[in-house]
């Protein structure tokens, strides 16, 4: 093989080996990725600093440089944090408590039933569920439109279908399989917040637990439950079954197979997977903004509420967002090994 | 049931436990989706046919049948959900025309194919029906109309889904390049999923500003300085549509970046050493190796992008007048004026909607993007 001319131009343009790129088409590779990078952490940059900015730094148009353009100041900080005081702190205490529960219970419950749907064969018998549906749309119905106290009503109409599932049920011959249930755990997924809300809201008013955080915590793990099954089952699926079995010949029971052996092999994606839920449950706006109204108030809506009749006052504004961004970051760099893969597993199987 | 002695008590309840682990697994998880999907979703298919009534001391349901409905897609209220129709001309006629001929092709193509099934009938026959329905919306309402919160909503999932796959993706195939830092690359380019979608619109409004933002000076420059993006509708969405993209193309990048990264490197060598070129080593190793993840990435953003509320709540307010007005949006405010019974309704259009497009995805190009994969 003959040594090609190498001329400036066929050395731009052509690899050394099979690994590396060209130098022209890593130059453009750096510029794409380099822009996006400015995409991406322009906005951040200009929240943090109008965050540091006096009102007449804002007005006055685009300072971009802190020391050289404008004199940094703390002020905002100072008002979000001294002047409105408690004012910030609650709604921030709120957040951390609704989300950092919410989590744990959504990750907690849906693992285990994440965990159920790989080792344990169900048969749910159609009968029964069409049964069932149609025992709830009844209570529904004599609730809604006859009045009867709900509590009585719900404890009949369980009755009632525990004695058909027990006599009845049993001649039904059809059932459900494991793949069926998943779907349906993931497909209550598509159902829009908006739509389950209002009942949600009406069920808080009667239990008198409108404006608690023990109402946000329940709406955001049944809201997010979906996912951590979707996830976790795939992480579970893909832990070797012998660990299990020799565990369960010596004796152990199934949730101490669950907690000592399963958990601690599937951290991994319960890291991915709670950081997503943390993230989804932090963020939340439109289920809070039913559901809380004063007491159990979250960041979001203190965020949203500061479009001021005097006009959006950035430089509050900026800082309230800046500390709402912070504990996530945090949190994400803690677990960033595992992100990647954990959001893979799951988008793999589906 | 669980016997309550008091001595061996915890030994029995954890012997009945071991018993029944089948079901106390499950349970709390079918129990919690009980309470606060289905549950919610039979009484909200009740709120949507009735109407509020204040009462003394309280309120009450007044059973109304299809009432809300046809408000919404007949009566006072379509301009909100359907929008304004134009009368179509010659061009609509005919891009209506085409589709409707495509769908039926596709339909009885389906039909002449061995193996139909009932389901498939009943689902095609849906799927069809649906998108034959909104093209004629878009149609009438995009060209001289004005487009209600449903093609909003539309616009922003179908729109809002394509740009973010298709900018994740080059992102990904670009950060997957032997280059360094690419550590950097990931890690920064995860952020924006981070920040609140509240925080994400007040922090576009910043950006946006045409005199106080940052390419104030850009824009007076381009003579653009007098003009106001919130009031003018299409400007409005776009601006939206930036922000929600900034939000979530990290989403796809970050999947799709796994994918790629996961595929065989062997065949890729191999191409490489047969002098295969970048589009093709992309388009029968890459593509074919990374489709079904692809697949479930796009549906899990179609899923949640239909529940957009946060952005043009706080960017725009809906405005102008109802130009940015998502379905959840309006689901809230037609709540905020206690009109219930509306609110349901449209929530439950939101839902058809989204189960139709969402099962129609996975249907049609889940399953194949799943068959393609080796």
């Amino acid at each position: 093989m003959t040594i090609p001319e190498r001329t400036l131009l066929r050395r731009l343009f052509t690899a050394q080996d099979l690994t590396s790129m060209a130098p022209a088409a890593k130059v453009v590779v750096y510029a794409l990725l380099l822009s996006w990078l400015m995409v991406v952490l322009f906005p951040l940059y200009w929240l943090f600093i109008t965050s540091f900015k006096l009102p007449v730094h804002v007005n006055d148009g685009p300072d971009f440089l802190p020391f050289i353009d404008f004199k940094p100041s703390g002020h905002a900080w100072r008002y979000i944090f001294v002047e409105l005081g408690n004012d910030t702190l609650r709604p921030y205490l709120s957040s951390v408590i609704v989300a950092s529960c919410s989590t744990v219970l959504c990750v907690l419950i849906g693992a285990f039933a994440a965990y159920a749907l790989v080792r344990i064969q169900y048969r749910v018998k159609v009968g029964n569920v069409a049964a069932f549906l149609l025992f709830l749309a009844g209570t529904v119905y004599v609730i809604v439109n006859l009045g009867a106290p709900w509590p009585v009503a719900a404890a009949v109409a369980s009755v009632l279908f525990v004695l058909f599932a027990t006599s009845v049920g049993r001649s039904f011959q059809r059932s459900l399989g494991n793949d069926d249930i998943l779907f349906w755990i993931i497909s209550n997924r598509i159902l829009p917040p908006v739509v389950v809300v209002l009942p949600v809201y009406l069920m808080f008013q009667r239990l008198g637990l409108l404006d608690t955080h023990v109402a946000l915590i329940a709406t955001y793990t049944a809201i997010n439950l979906p996912i951590v099954v979707w996830l976790m089952r795939d992480f579970f699926a893909g832990i070797p079954v012998d660990l299990e079995e020799s565990a369960q010949i010596d004796g152990a029971s199934r949730f101490r197979i669950f907690f000592t052996i399963v958990l601690p092999l599937g951290r991994p994606g319960l890291a991915a997977t709670s950081l997503l839920i943390l993230i989804l449950a932090w963020n939340e706006y439109l289920l809070a903004l039913f559901i809380s109204t004063a007491d159990a108030q979250t960041m979001p809506m203190l965020v949203a509420a500061q479009n001021a009749t005097r006009g959006p006052q950035w430089w509050y504004m900026s800082v309230l967002i800046v500390i709402m961004i912070a504990p996530i970051v945090l949190t994400a760099a803690m677990l960033q090994r595992h992100i990647a893969r954990g959001l893979m597993v799951g988008a793999i199987k589906g | 049931m669980p016997p309550s002695g008091a001595r061996g008590g915890r030994d029995r309840l954890a012997e009945w436990l071991d018993r029944n682990a089948g079901k106390v697994f499950i349970l709390p998880a079918v129990l919690t989706l009980l309470a606060f999907a289905l549950f919610p979703l039979l009484v909200s298919a009740w709120l949507s046919l009735t109407r509020l009534r204040l009462a003394a001391g309280g309120f009450s349901l007044e059973y109304v049948g299809w009432l809300n409905f046809k408000k919404l897609f007949f009566g006072s209220q379509q301009y909100h959900l359907l929008g304004t129709f134009d009368r179509l001309g010659a061009t609509d006629w005919s891009i209506v025309g085409a589709v409707l001929a495509l769908f039926l092709y596709l339909f009885v193509r389906y039909l002449l194919r061995p193996g139909v099934s009932v389901v498939g009938v009943i689902g095609r026959s849906i799927a069809f029906t649906v998108a034959s329905a909104l093209t004629v919306l878009l149609v009438a309402t995009l060209g001289g109309g004005f487009p209600g919160s449903l093609v909003v909503t539309l616009f922003y999932v179908f729109a809002g889904v394509s740009i973010q796959f298709g900018l994740g993706l080059g992102l990904a195939l670009l950060c997957s390049q032997n280059i360094t830092g690419r550590n950097l690359f990931r890690i920064v380019f995860f952020l924006p999923l981070m920040v609140t979608p509240v925080g994400i619109a007040y922090m576009f409004r910043m950006l946006a500003d045409m005199h106080k933002g940052p390419f104030a000076h850009l824009w007076a420059a381009l003579g653009l300085g007098e003009f106001a993006w919130a009031s003018d509708p299409w400007t409005a969405r776009l601006v939206v549509l930036i922000g929600d993209t900034w939000q979530w193309t990290p989403f796809m990048f970050i999947v799709l970046l796994a994918a790629i990264e996961s595929q065989p490197r062997d065949q890729m060598e191999a191409a490489r050493i047969d002098g295969a070129g970048g589009w093709q080593i992309f388009r029968d190793i890459t593509w074919p190796s990374i489709a079904p993840v692809a697949a479930t990435v796009v549906l899990i953003r179609l899923i949640e992008a239909f529940k957009i509320i946060d952005l043009p709540n706080v960017l725009t307010n809906g405005g102008p007048g109802i130009a940015t007005e998502s379905l959840t949006l309006h689901a809230f405010i037609a709540w905020r004026t206690q009109d219930l019974g509306g609110s349901a309704a449209v929530g439950y259009t939101l839902l058809f909607v989204a189960t139709v497009a969402c099962l129609s995805f996975f249907n049609f190009a889940g399953r194949k993007a799943r068959g393609a994969a080796p």
